[in-house]
């Protein structure tokens, strides 16, 4: 699809630090990120295909990532900006069995 | 701003102005069917319920035939019977005439049989549609609509135009006083801990994760996890990451305001603003759950495009996808991948697709009802057919 003028990814919130792909981008591409009304340029460090995300912050490892201004899970190493965010270094928050298993025993 | 609207005698407003052929049974479907087939301005309402069930489920149905038949865009009502099923037929009526509506019943035992019934039927269904015709439209407040919310047949940009789209005229109508409803309880797991975020109080926050572990249980009594295994391998490859992620992209329609409220399935809100009812996320059910709930206009965004709509609901569909805008222009009624195109950034498209409603709430015609696709319609139970 044709994204010559318009975006190629986007964050639905300003407090979002990782923006979606809107088409396959390239390593080394500079991709035009739309945020409300603005669009800011993320230099692209590795291949993000279409409908992945890519962090356009630092974010530090244990780091929240965030999406639709709220917390879509947690970074396990660090992923900086203009890298894919993805299964491979966030996980999820939710439905973690040890996790609730390790909240029970600091109650405890 | 607002929109043209017809006044009923409870002060609610209607986008249009049907009279509703109500079956109160799966059994009685026939009738209504060729009752509504041959009046114009009538709209058939038919279900696979109102007989051997359970109490619970029973009790369901009279609750939803009870809000559909008040639903502000039905000016009349005739319900139509079989004779001998569960659901209280008068008891019905009587909840649906004390909204000020005049309610006819038919009772096809009583009456002899389908074709007298289709008769008698049809000469009421006619004396209904004179008198409703002589409501005529007048302007109202954005404050009296009744916003049902809805996504489906998803794909990769429902969650990032269409929905977070949506999110913005769910917020621009309970801004402007009026109401929004969201249900698909299915679509919150994962996300239901940052929804309770969102409510107004603790007892509606506990309330959201009490509908969510209600919706799992019943699940699991049937030995399915709805939890485990998401997002599955296909949305993982997509891009989708996280549970928290998939359920947002979902929740994203309901906007950023504060949930005031939980209702149980079909109950019609008693406050205004953001609003959660309880709610499989299948078309026919949560339609027919909205219509109950009292919403005068549905947003359905989607992105593979889904085309169901509903008899007497304007159901306005919302895609961000080219491909479906193009290929399904028959069933599709706004566009928002002008976002990814760069010639509207996400609020522009929202404010848009906000006027855009008001046209369609005044009286435009959405695809669905043009095409006739719009018998997306069942009444949700939980449990067994007896």
């Amino acid at each position: 699809m044709e994204t010559k003028h318009g975006i190629d990814a986007v964050m639905l919130t300003e407090a979002d630090n990782v923006a979606t792909a809107l088409k396959d981008l390239a390593q080394g591409e500079e991709a035009r990120v739309g945020v409300g009304e603005r669009t800011v340029l993320v230099p692209v460090r590795q291949v993000i295909a279409f409908g992945h995300k890519l962090a356009v912050t630092n974010i530090r490892a244990g780091g929240e990532i965030r999406k639709y201004g709220e917390v879509i899970g947690r970074a396990t190493q660090d992923i900086p900006a203009g890298t894919h965010a993805h299964v491979h270094n966030v996980e999820s928050l939710r439905g973690r069995g040890d996790l609730e298993a390790a909240r029970k025993t600091n109650a405890v | 701003m607002q929109f043209k609207g017809y006044a009923r005698p409870d002060g609610r407003v209607g986008t249009r102005n049907y009279i509703g052929v109500l079956s109160t049974v799966v059994c009685a479907n026939e009738v209504v069917d060729r009752i509504a087939r041959s009046v114009t301005g009538a709209a058939a309402f038919t279900h696979h319920q109102g007989c051997g069930q359970t109490p619970v489920d029973l009790e369901r149905v009279n609750r939803a035939l009870v809000g559909l038949g008040r639903n502000p865009n039905l000016a009349g009502v005739l319900l139509v019977g079989l004779g001998c099923e569960g659901v209280a037929v008068e008891e019905v009526a009587e909840e649906i005439r004390a909204s000020g509506k005049r309610v006819e019943c038919l009772v096809i035992q009583e009456e002899g049989g389908q074709a007298r019934s289709v008769a008698r039927g049809h000469l009421l269904a006619q004396e209904l549609v004179a008198e409703a015709s002589k409501v005529q439209p007048s302007p109202h407040p954005i404050s009296e609509l009744v916003l049902g919310l809805k996504c489906g047949a998803s794909d990769t940009t429902q969650g990032l135009f269409a929905t977070p789209a949506v999110g913005i005229v769910s917020d621009t109508v309970v801004a402007a006083g009026g109401t929004s409803v969201l249900g698909e309880v299915t679509e919150f797991i994962g996300a239901e801990h940052i929804l309770a975020r969102h409510a107004r109080t603790p007892e509606v926050a506990e309330r959201i994760l009490a509908l969510v572990k209600r919706m799992e249980d019943r699940a699991k009594a049937m030995g399915c996890d709805m939890r485990g295994g998401q997002p599955t391998g296909g949305n993982i490859k997509g891009g989708l990451t996280t549970i928290e992620e998939k359920s947002l992209g979902a929740i994203a329609k309901a906007g950023t305001a504060p949930v005031e409220a939980v209702y149980e399935y079909g109950e019609t809100p008693t406050v205004r603003g953001l609003v959660v009812m309880d709610s499989p996320g299948r078309e026919p059910e949560i339609l027919t759950g909205l219509a109950a709930a009292g919403c005068n206009i549905i947003a359905f965004a989607t992105g593979r495009g889904a085309p169901q709509g509903f008899p007497f609901v304007p159901v306005v569909k919302i895609t961000g996808n080219i491909v479906t805008w193009t290929k399904l222009r028959d069933h599709m009624d706004c566009y928002v991948g002008t976002i990814m195109e760069g010639t509207e950034s996400l609020p522009s498209a929202g404010r848009r697709l906000f006027e855009e409603l008001i046209e369609y709430a005044s009286g435009r015609l959405t695809k669905a009802e043009i095409s006739g696709y719009s018998n997306s319609m069942d009444i949700y139970v939980t449990g067994p057919v007896i």
